[in-house]
């Protein structure tokens, strides 16, 4: 018995400090490595950069302030498209989820959109709405919606059915028995519809400011590709890294707090 | 609010539930038992599921106070008698009903598997079983006293998931015990339980009955523990009652004894026949 009660208090002693630098030793070996085989002109700075010199470059821009201000409109136009298509897509995925008529109604509709690559319809919003904000907001929300929608669709018809009589029996009206069962059963599913949707934003974002944009960290990478700037490319791409890596931490945070009840989360 | 919780009894004032509970104690200790459990008349009752007739006609009366078990094989239609006593299933013809203005409150359900609300607090989870008081004021009190019943006081702040299988299932007992109710109904409540477990939660279940004297309806498969329990066994054959079997044995009830045995073995005996003969008998 003591035995068993001690494991746990061992391995939470040890593991959150270490949790914090054991994930970043691989990343910090590569970028070793890519000095080391830069500085000794095993790959030559015009096929990639060192580690050096992309910093150096990300010094200059953000001293000039254009990297402040270029990860700034990306990262408002992920934030707005993210939450205009992911609070359309969780407003649907309730509605088909709690009710019959709603489902039937748009269901196959949504079934047949998604099927759709969201990406190809880039050139038809250019035409609609020129390179302007909507243009990557629609698409950033286009791409986020199908995600939340489904995960949350699943979660809600997934919920324990013995849960939802239980509910009933003890006298919980259709209000109550949505906030204190459905909606937390559903949870889990839903983090996990958000998780993928931050993926999809991202990548969608990406390629719109490549394509058709005058500002933005995609914009930035294009410019810098036209004038040759290699450093400055590969400066994008790193950001664009860290910035996908931090909306996922971002949600995790929050999936620890709202589901410190499930086994998966205890305990750490 | 003071209206919802007084209900009256024959020949007496209304009184506040607490101090109801506590005369129906003190007059248990005594030789005369009050019972503010509530009688229970089925009468003609049916209930198909398609074409299959679950339910061919019951008749039964249970008095109030009563601790009645229902066996038989798988499929007999036990758990549907229990469903629609406990109002989840619509009845197709005949009645149910409980003596007095029975609250919605009164008939609580504890079913085989704990049905906890994994997401909740095992105290918040308790109070569910407040029903419409929920929002009271003591509600917490309440489902702290409910608690203590099962001897769980010490896992209020748990999560259900940290809990071992046993404890789950004394907290869904004191969920379905914090309302009062006046009828508890058993859908196999200890089916998934190790044996161990089963007798301590078989004693837990006689105490607490003992204690409240609510009208108990146990369904199970395990005659053993239906005899141990109950003052009445009922077999359900076919969608019937075959066999209706007062047990008159003293409690407190000695597990392995003699007259528990020899009880346990005709009915039994009867379950065999009735599989081996199809014929009524």
């Amino acid at each position: 018995m003591s035995l068993i009660e001690s494991l746990p208090r061992v391995r939470s002693l040890r593991w959150p400090r270490a949790d914090g630098l054991v994930q970043w030793v691989v990343p910090l070996t590569i970028v070793v490595v890519w000095q080391a085989a830069c500085a000794s002109g095993f790959v030559s700075a015009r096929v990639l950069p060192a580690p050096t010199d992309v910093a150096s470059a990300g010094w200059k821009l953000l001293q000039s302030g254009e990297l402040a201000r270029n990860i700034w409109v990306s990262f408002w136009r992920a934030s707005i498209g993210f939450l205009i298509g992911g609070g359309i897509g969780f407003a649907f995925g309730l509605a088909n989820g709690l009710s019959q008529l709603s489902s039937k109604l748009t269901d196959t509709t949504l079934q047949m959109v998604r099927n759709i690559p969201h990406l190809a319809l880039i050139p038809l919003v250019i035409l609609w709405f020129g390179i302007d904000e909507t243009a990557k907001l629609f698409l950033v929300a286009l791409g986020v919606f199908f995600p939340i929608y489904l995960n949350t669709l699943h979660g809600i018809r997934t919920v324990d059915p013995q849960l939802i009589e239980m509910g009933r029996i003890y006298g919980m009206g259709d209000g109550e028995l949505f906030r204190r069962v459905i909606f937390p059963g559903a949870l889990p599913s839903i983090f996990v519809g958000v998780r993928f949707a931050l993926g999809i934003m991202w990548l969608t974002l990406i390629v719109a400011e490549t394509i058709a944009a005058s500002s933005g960290l995609g914009y930035m990478a294009m410019q810098a590709r036209e004038f040759m700037q290699i450093d400055v490319v590969v400066l994008s791409i790193l950001i664009y890294a860290l910035l996908g890596k931090l909306a996922d931490s971002a949600s995790r945070v929050l999936e620890r707090l709202t589901l410190s009840w499930h086994p998966a989360f205890q305990k750490h | 609010m003071q209206e919802a919780l007084r209900f009256r009894l024959p020949d007496a004032e209304p009184v506040k539930r607490a101090d109801f509970i506590e005369q129906a104690r003190l007059a248990r200790r005594g030789s005369e038992a009050v019972s503010r459990g509530l009688p229970l008349t089925i009468r003609g009752l049916r209930k198909s599921f398609g074409t299959n007739e679950v339910l061919r006609g019951i008749d039964l009366h249970i008095p109030a106070g009563q601790f009645v078990a229902i066996v038989g094989r798988s499929g007999c239609g036990k758990s549907t008698l229990l469903r629609l006593i406990a109002g989840l299933e619509t009845i197709d013809a005949g009645s149910i009903s409980l003596g007095g203005e029975a609250r919605e409150e009164d008939v609580r359900v504890m079913f085989q598997e704990p049905r906890l609300l994994p997401w909740a607090r095992v105290l918040s989870n308790v109070e569910v079983g407040l029903g419409r008081d929920r929002a009271s004021s003591d509600a917490q009190a309440r489902a702290e006293r409910a608690l203590a019943e099962v001897g769980l006081d010490d896992k209020r702040g748990q999560w259900p998931a940290v809990l071992s299988g046993g404890q789950k299932q004394r907290v869904a007992l004191a969920r379905a015990l914090v309302s009062h109710p006046r009828i508890l109904a058993f859908d196999e409540p200890l089916g998934a339980l190790d044996a161990l477990t089963r007798v301590s939660m078989q004693r837990l279940l006689e105490r607490v009955w003992h204690d409240q004297a609510f009208t108990a309806i146990l369904v199970t498969h395990d005659v053993s523990e239906a005899v141990a329990l109950a003052d009445r066994v009922l077999v359900i054959e076919d969608g019937r009652i075959a066999h209706d079997i007062h047990v008159d044995i003293a409690r407190p009830r000695r597990r392995g004894s003699v007259d528990l045995a020899e009880l346990e073995g005709s009915i039994l005996q009867n379950l065999l026949d009735g599989a081996d003969d199809t014929s009524d008998l």
